[in-house]
């Protein structure tokens, strides 16, 4: 609901919460401590038999009972990408301390991505009608299908009846839906959000799809090395599932109960590639306008950027013309910037990469820590900037950008700064 | 097992309540938390277990845990 009075260029954004739900764990200390070793949360697939696929690997979140967030009967009526946003934005209002109730939830609105929504019940459904006919189709296919059950979802169990939104940009859903929400706190829609993205389609026909377009690794005999971004050995990238969600708010109203600031949203930029459906363009051009876009939004310049969480997929096209686009745009200062793929332990979580990783983004400047890009063992010649090699790094950061690009050539990336403590 | 304790067992698992709660008195929405969506999956899920075909206008008449016995009981 608009508020009069409440529209401000000059509103200002922080997080004051996270969660994770992701192959490395269950909860932010988990998560991140496992990203800071290095570890890789890659597996062989145990949801479905993968004999006849050429991929039989993925990031699967492990020891998640949806009980623990869910009523029992709604646990049982949802999908599993439901059941992790909802577990996520638990975990982030918790973290923020932020009590939602009558009096504010409508000042509290929910934006997420998500790249595909409820893949494994639609597979089910097709089964079902093949098998039975129409008639057996469950009444829950259609809520336990559309990418937006994950947003109305968190609203039904947290009580945030602001905006209430899913973004379906792709791979760049949760960075689009994060930087959304900021704009909406900006325009005075809202006091607060909860926001980020979530995905989980390891299932039969998404691995036969990107399969067919041979974008995903099939190094199923070393899976914990199978997502290497910006190695020569790269083949593809690994898919991955889970939820990332923060609590943002505006920051008087952070300041005004007394919440604690763990960063502060500053810059958001947005393009289109307009050249081809699944690729990037070779001179990075989108990503470079993107990428220019948050920077100029922060009201900085480039040499101000301290780290760059990268889309990095692992793929061979994506790893070498993001890495062109950092050069293009940061000139001779590119060599200088860190640059890490937390994809390299996590997988790609498609719709739900942009929310894990921007609350990476928070935790890297929040704690001076740079996860590392693990299985970089031979850089692509190309590739020759500085990846944060297998090993985590201390190092005092300001500005931090994280890059999300997505299929149909959308691209988004934001500006976190360090809130002094 | 008895067809009344067929019914009943599946009232609760798709409602997700204790079988204890699944008296013939119970009415699904006011006592047993039936959703509109609950109800239409309760009653595809007896006509696959009975083999019987549940007209709309014979569910919606299906309000209590007993009707759903009746119903069993006589087609």
């Amino acid at each position: 609901m608009f508020q009069k009075g409440k529209e401000s260029l000059n509103r200002r954004v922080v997080v004051t919460g996270l969660g994770l739900v992701t192959p490395l764990g269950i909860g932010v200390e988990n998560t991140w401590s496992a990203l800071c070793e290095g570890r890789s949360g890659i597996g062989e697939i145990t949801r479905f038999d993968t004999s006849a696929f050429a991929t039989k690997i993925a990031a699967e979140v492990k020891d998640f009972n949806p009980e623990d967030f869910l009523p029992k009967k709604e646990a049982k009526r949802t999908e599993k990408f439901i059941a992790y946003a909802v577990a996520a934005a638990r975990m982030a209002v918790e973290n923020a301390r932020l009590a939602i109730d009558e009096s504010n939830g409508h000042r509290v609105g929910v934006i997420t991505g998500c790249g595909l929504g409820g893949l494994e019940i639609l597979e089910v459904t097709a089964r079902t009608i093949q098998d039975k006919g129409p008639k057996r189709v469950t009444p829950f296919f259609i809520p336990m299908m559309i990418g937006n059950m994950a947003p109305g979802m968190i609203s039904i169990h947290l009580g945030a009846k602001g905006p209430n939104i899913s973004v379906a940009t792709a791979c760049a859903a949760g960075s689009h839906a994060v930087g959304d929400a900021c704009n909406t706190i900006r325009r005075g829609q809202a006091d607060a959000m909860i926001t980020g993205g979530v995905e989980s389609v390891i299932t039969p026909t998404c691995i036969a799809g990107f399969n067919a377009m041979k974008a995903l690794s099939t190094r199923n005999d070393d899976p914990q090395r199978a997502s290497r971004p910006f190695d020569r050995g790269r083949d593809g990238f690994v898919v991955g599932e889970g939820a990332g969600m923060l609590v943002i708010e505006e920051l008087e109203h952070a300041l005004a109960r007394g919440a604690t600031i763990l960063a502060e949203m500053v810059g958001y930029g947005q393009s289109g590639d307009g050249y081809h459906m699944t690729s990037p363009s070779p001179d990075g051009d989108g990503m470079i306008r993107c990428m220019q876009a948050a920077i100029d939004n922060a009201g900085i310049s480039c040499e101000m950027i301290d780290y760059i969480n990268a889309h990095g997929t692992s793929t061979p096209l994506n790893d070498l013309y993001e890495t062109r686009a950092i050069k293009k745009v940061f000139g001779d200062f590119a060599p200088q910037v860190p640059i890490s793929s937390t994809k390299s332990m996590t997988g790609h979580l498609l719709g739900g990469a942009g929310g894990i990783e921007t609350a990476f983004t928070v935790l890297a400047v929040k704690n001076g820590i740079i996860p590392p890009t693990i299985n970089l063992d031979n850089p692509d010649d190309e590739c020759d900037l500085d990846y944060v090699p297998k090993v985590a790094r201390k190092a005092e950061l300001t500005y931090a950008m994280s890059n999300s690009f997505g299929f149909g050539g959308t691209n988004a990336s934001l500006v976190v700064k360090r809130y002094p403590s | 097992m008895s067809v009344e304790d067929k019914v009943k067992k599946i009232i609760a698992e798709k409602l997700s309540v204790d079988i204890s709660e699944v008296v013939p008195e119970a009415s699904f929405v006011d006592d047993l938390g039936a959703d509109s969506l609950d109800l239409v999956e309760l009653i595809m899920s007896m006509e696959e277990e009975f083999d019987v075909d549940i007209s709309d206008e014979d569910a919606e008449k299906m309000v209590t845990v007993k009707d759903a016995f009746d119903y069993i009981k006589n087609h």
